[in-house]
């Protein structure tokens, strides 16, 4: 079974959130990992480009599918990992450490607080099919 | 098919749940899309060895003293050869001679024909069948007595080994068939298989299928043999050029258009579709499907537009990463005009145009 960091905010499309002092750091979680499977391919926009929260930014792909990514919060593109371009695996490897995707500059502090707690998160992922 | 219908289970699902598969519908089944990994699994396959259960497959039985005609009066290759103990792959066509299903027919007896369809066409084409066969032979829809496991991968024969077969069945040439006995279980076993390696297809009765699966899974364990999914049968079977029912080839396509022109045999005894085969040849063709490669940064999928200076010219039919052969492929019907080897297309992904390039097929050769 997936595991879900404490320290961690978590979105309803299964994207978690690091405050990291002035930005917060993006990525996918371990059930979306393991709903995807083999990641091959991951699509982001560039730094400096704006994000709104819940709306698509990206496209993440593994052999099987594709699924869009959302944004935990609105603001500012700081930095996309890099990385991805030619190790899209890292983020089966390390969801939660190498396997980042983004961070943003949140242009409204506020919007942190609609996110779920791991725990909250777990309760929302028992409410999922299988 | 009616969105409430439960979905079927094969003999062996408690054997996919106890490895731990993820279970996603297919074609109205309830089927292992993945185990370890599809790239795990795909590689599995390529390397060593790996077990498929793909009882979802349809199984057809006609018998009779004529059963190998009738058969052949309702596919487009030519079956009338087809010796006791050997395999042919072919297509089923409507009378326009649009393509209703890919078949392998199998001839198990002097007067025993089996023929295998795939799940999503097996009441289309039992239907077919039961109401164009010549009278005289007899009829059967096997599929729901009768499981259908495939091992391939290079180590498929000295798994077999193994497990004990007999001979004629680790001596089996590619496209033959024979009725033996694997582990005290009763089966049809054939050198064929959808992944473009080496293996084997295992036809048995329903209940004897976990105790042959397991058989399987113990004298694979020294062969590094892998449980594999419907997720890595579709990559390895892309990567080998073979075609996918409902992507590639369906009743709006004919056979020459999807470089199956060498299963047509229009000089043979007369079969359904052949006037109409006879005429779409003589025409020459508007499209053909060719394979894909993406040179640019993306991955073509199903149903995906092919673009050619700024306006759509074809649909991708499949498209996904070969792990194998490292590169993002697919396939796609295209214009003749534009068909050739080296010609640079555009696959639109998601508003984007991305850079593809037609190249020979298969991508992948054992």
């Amino acid at each position: 079974m997936a595991t879900f960091p404490r320290d961690l905010g978590y979105t309803r499309e299964h994207e978690w959130a690091r405050i990291e002092g002035d930005v917060i750091r993006v990525g996918i979680t371990a059930y979306a990992v393991e709903q995807l499977g083999d990641v091959t391919l991951v699509d982001m926009p560039a730094p400096g480009e704006d994000v709104q929260a819940h709306e698509r930014f990206g496209d993440i792909e593994s052999v099987k599918t594709v699924s869009e990514l959302f944004a935990p919060v609105s603001g500012e593109i700081v930095d996309v990992n890099a990385d991805l371009e030619s190790s899209p695996e890292l983020v089966n490897e390390g969801p939660y450490e190498d396997g980042w995707l983004i961070t943003i500059r949140p242009s409204d502090q506020g919007e942190l607080d609609g996110l779920m707690d791991a725990a909250k998160y777990e309760e929302y992922l028992g409410t999922l099919d299988g | 098919m009616a969105v409430n219908e439960p979905l079927r289970e094969t003999p062996l699902i408690e054997e996919h749940r106890a490895l731990g598969a993820r279970l996603v519908p297919f074609a109205g089944w309830r089927m292992p899309v993945q185990y370890a990994g599809i790239k795990q699994e795909h590689a599995a396959v390529r390397n060593q060895a790996g077990l498929f259960d793909v009882s979802h497959m349809g199984e057809l039985f006609i018998e009779g003293a004529e059963a190998l005609q009738a058969v052949d009066a309702l596919i487009t290759n030519d079956a009338s050869e087809l010796d006791v103990g050997r395999a042919m792959y072919t297509v089923c066509c409507n009378d326009e001679g649009f393509i209703l299903d890919d078949l392998i027919v199998y001839r198990v007896g002097a007067e025993r024909v089996m023929v295998v369809c795939n799940a999503s066409n097996r009441d289309k084409i039992a239907a077919h069948f039961q109401s164009r066969l010549q009278p005289g032979v007899r009829f059967e829809d096997a599929s729901d007595r009768m499981a259908l496991l495939a091992v391939q991968g290079p180590r498929a024969e000295a798994i077999l080994k193994g497990l004990g077969a007999p001979g004629a069945v680790t001596s089996l040439e590619s496209f033959r068939v024979v009725e033996t006995e694997l582990d005290g279980v009763g089966a049809i076993v054939a050198r064929t298989g959808y992944t473009g390696e080496d293996g084997f297809e295992m036809f048995c009765a329903s209940d004897q299928a976990a105790a042959l699966w397991r058989a399987i899974m113990r004298a694979g364990e020294a062969h590094g043999l892998a449980p594999v999914g419907l997720g890595a049968r579709d990559t390895l079977r892309l990567e080998a050029r073979l075609m996918l029912y409902g992507n590639d080839i369906d009743e709006t396509t004919h056979p020459f258009e999807a470089g199956l022109g060498w299963v047509v045999k229009l000089d043979g005894a007369p079969f359904v579709g052949r006037d109409a085969l006879a005429t779409l040849k003589k025409a020459g063709l508007d499209r053909r499907l060719v394979g894909l490669e993406m040179t640019g940064r993306g991955i073509a999928r199903h149903g995906y537009p092919i673009v050619a200076d700024g306006r759509v010219v074809g649909t991708v039919t499949s498209g996904s990463p070969g792990p194998t052969v490292g590169r993002n492929i697919g396939l796609g019907y295209v214009p003749k005009g534009l068909s050739r080897v080296g010609t640079t297309l555009g696959i639109e992904i998601r508003g984007k145009v991305v850079d593809a390039v037609v190249v020979r097929t298969p991508f992948y050769k054992r």
